[in-house]
């Protein structure tokens, strides 16, 4: 016999009782508020075409798929990494709708490899996308149902999300004319925030200096929303189109603010997560006791194109493994009927009554130990009628 | 959760020259924590606490969130993998340089062997070069590795060049400046943003007048 069958790769879990049951309720729940959102569910394949799973997402996701080779066609496929593209891809090919699609996706994704603190690489993301809607308004909805969806899960408590907009960083990098070596150093730099590097790095090439102040002090440009109208101010050399970014972040961070007032919500210039493919606002959501995002999205207004269709696009994904992690276990006893092993015609309708009351009915099988089957109620036969009784703790 | 901040330092000489900095924001350790072998150290600053753990290890508990803040020199933070940590200030201290050296008139090898515990930063300045080479991890007495034979050359840390000069070796290239770095974890940057921006700009205003 072999003796390391119950071995699982590195990354790859289970989830156990009682936390599988968590992630499905947590499930349920989730695609209720989706479907009272007016966003209609998908379901993709695990895997398909590397090169369709792929198209204009850039460096980052294709380092993270599992790819195979295709026994009836032998290209290459592979297995999804983020389920996000795939839906773009539906809303390109399959629906074949002028205006505005909302979809809504839940399922297991793989990752090649483990990406910084995330551990799990087959984690359960679900997520929300909006398709044919280029305006901010849409950017607000997907902010405020992401918050709606974390509230849900039971982390919505002191939320956090920060706003950045990679349009502006395009504008202002295009205004500077940066050679792109240097422009990505100097991307690398702002993703760690390391200013001195980024004095650094300016120093080695000539350029008027109202450009370089506005490069050098990108990390800085971080804090509460309010700071949106000095950064303006201060960012006004940069060029219209980094004014208009300016300008739709501010209309979105106004509106979000309204729409989720509990939440803090900050702006970060010198965030660009999801730099190769996110197009306008990108987004990510802090909450306490976790060190990573636990939801993240954006606008991607390019990604269809490559499917042949470019169609504005803007949604959010999250982890639901990350989130059940984040609230505990339920603690109170769980709530569940003890029925004995019967031939009885009368108990088996009794439990059928109850079973379909919606209530946890458990036979409990001859020689079974009735604590195991954790239940606070149980049925006894009292003058031939079977009655539901509390089950009194014994010593 | 909110007030509570939490700063990783690392034994030696990072933890003895940020001290008078911590002191110069107003934050002084316990010094019966100091003295003693205690690993968590107490402040005059409630709320305020010191991890001491092992250099390479400053950066794993601040990306976890375990410390919101801490000081690692720029030769840990080249060797860190995953996801990366704010490096929002050159503390300026702890200054040393990330160097190849070896023997002054031997030739390396097509294909040399070089010992170091910086694998990451060797293999890259190498790849940058062209240079094809084989990398070495040792964990320390690096000086040792060409005198028995056991590497052409080596990339260490070097900052008077005493060691190297006592084992006949001596500095060919700098591979990069080093200091300490102030970190911070992402997310303590986002959810206690008022308390860690107030630190990292009392220490910027520290180095500033440093300088």
């Amino acid at each position: 016999m072999k003796t390391d069958s119950w071995k699982v790769p590195a990354g790859i879990d289970d989830i156990l009782p009682p936390a599988a049951e968590q992630v499905e309720q947590l499930r349920r729940r989730l695609l209720d508020l989706f479907h009272g959102w007016g966003y209609a569910l998908v379901i993709p394949p695990l895997a398909e075409f590397t090169d369709s799973l792929l198209a204009g997402m850039g460096a980052d996701l294709e380092e993270q798929t599992f790819r195979l080779t295709d026994a009836i066609s032998g290209k290459s496929l592979g297995i999804r990494a983020d389920i996000t593209p795939q839906v773009a891809r539906i809303d390109a090919h399959h629906l074949h709708v002028e205006g505005v699609v909302r979809l809504c996706y839940f399922g297991s994704v793989l990752k090649a490899r483990q990406d910084g603190l995330a551990s799990r690489r087959n984690p359960l993301q679900f997520g929300a996308e909006i398709y044919g809607h280029g305006g901010w308004e849409s950017d607000v909805e997907i902010l405020t149902l992401m918050a709606a969806a974390l509230d849900a899960a039971g982390v919505g408590q002191s939320l956090h999300i920060d706003l950045g907009h990679v349009g502006f960083y395009r504008a202002l990098v295009a205004s500077c004319e940066l050679s792109p070596a240097l422009e990505h150093q100097l991307f690398d730099a702002l993703q760690r925030k390391a200013t001195p590097e980024i004095v650094g790095l300016l120093g080695q090439v000539e350029m008027a200096a109202i450009q370089r102040e506005m490069l050098q002090d990108l990390c800085t440009q971080y804090g509460r929303s309010e700071r949106l109208a000095e950064v303006r101010t201060r960012y006004q050399a940069a060029g219209a189109d980094a004014i208009a970014a300016l300008d739709e972040l501010e209309a979105i961070t106004r509106h979000a603010s309204r729409r989720i007032p509990d939440a803090e919500i900050f702006v970060d210039l010198s965030e660009l997560r999801g730099y190769n493919y996110h197009t306008g606002l990108v987004f990510a959501a802090y909450v306490p006791g976790c060190g990573r995002a636990v939801a993240q999205g954006g606008r991607y207004d390019q990604v269809g194109a490559s499917h042949g269709i470019a169609r504005p696009a803007t949604g959010f994904s999250a982890e639901l493994d990350t989130l059940i992690d984040l609230v505990s276990a339920p603690t109170d006893r769980p709530r569940g009927i003890l029925a004995p092993w019967t031939e009885s015609e009368a108990l088996l309708m009794r439990v059928a009554e109850l079973r379909s009351q919606g209530e946890r009915v458990v036979y409990r099988l001859p020689g079974e130990l009735a604590p195991a089957i954790q239940c606070d109620r149980q049925l006894s036969e009292i003058d031939g009628d079977w009655c539901v009784e509390p089950i009194v703790e014994q010593g | 959760m909110t007030g509570e901040i939490t700063i990783a330092l690392s034994k030696g000489r990072i933890l003895e020259q940020t001290l008078p900095l911590l002191a110069g924001i107003g934050i002084e350790p316990d010094p019966d924590d100091l003295s003693g072998r205690k690993l968590i150290l107490g402040t005059n600053r409630a709320g305020v606490k010191l991890v001491v753990v092992r250099a390479t290890d400053v950066p794993t508990y601040v990306s976890y969130g375990a410390a919101d803040l801490g000081v690692a020199g720029k030769d840990v933070l080249m060797e860190h993998q995953g996801e990366p940590l704010y490096e929002p200030l050159d503390l300026n201290i702890a200054r040393c340089k990330l160097m190849l050296a070896g023997y002054a008139h031997r030739p390396l090898p097509t294909r040399p062997r070089i010992a170091t515990k910086y694998v990451n930063s060797a293999r890259a300045y190498f790849a940058q070069r062209g240079s094809q080479v084989e990398i070495i991890k040792l964990y320390g007495s690096m000086e040792l590795a060409p005198i028995v034979g056991l590497a052409d050359a080596i990339v260490d840390l070097v900052d008077t060049g005493n060691t190297l000069r006592a084992n006949g070796l001596v500095p060919l290239e700098e591979i990069a400046e080093i200091s300490a770095r102030l970190v911070v974890n992402r997310a303590a940057m986002k959810l206690k943003h008022d308390a860690v921006t107030a630190l990292v700009d009392g220490f910027a205003d520290l180095v500033e007048l440093a300088r």
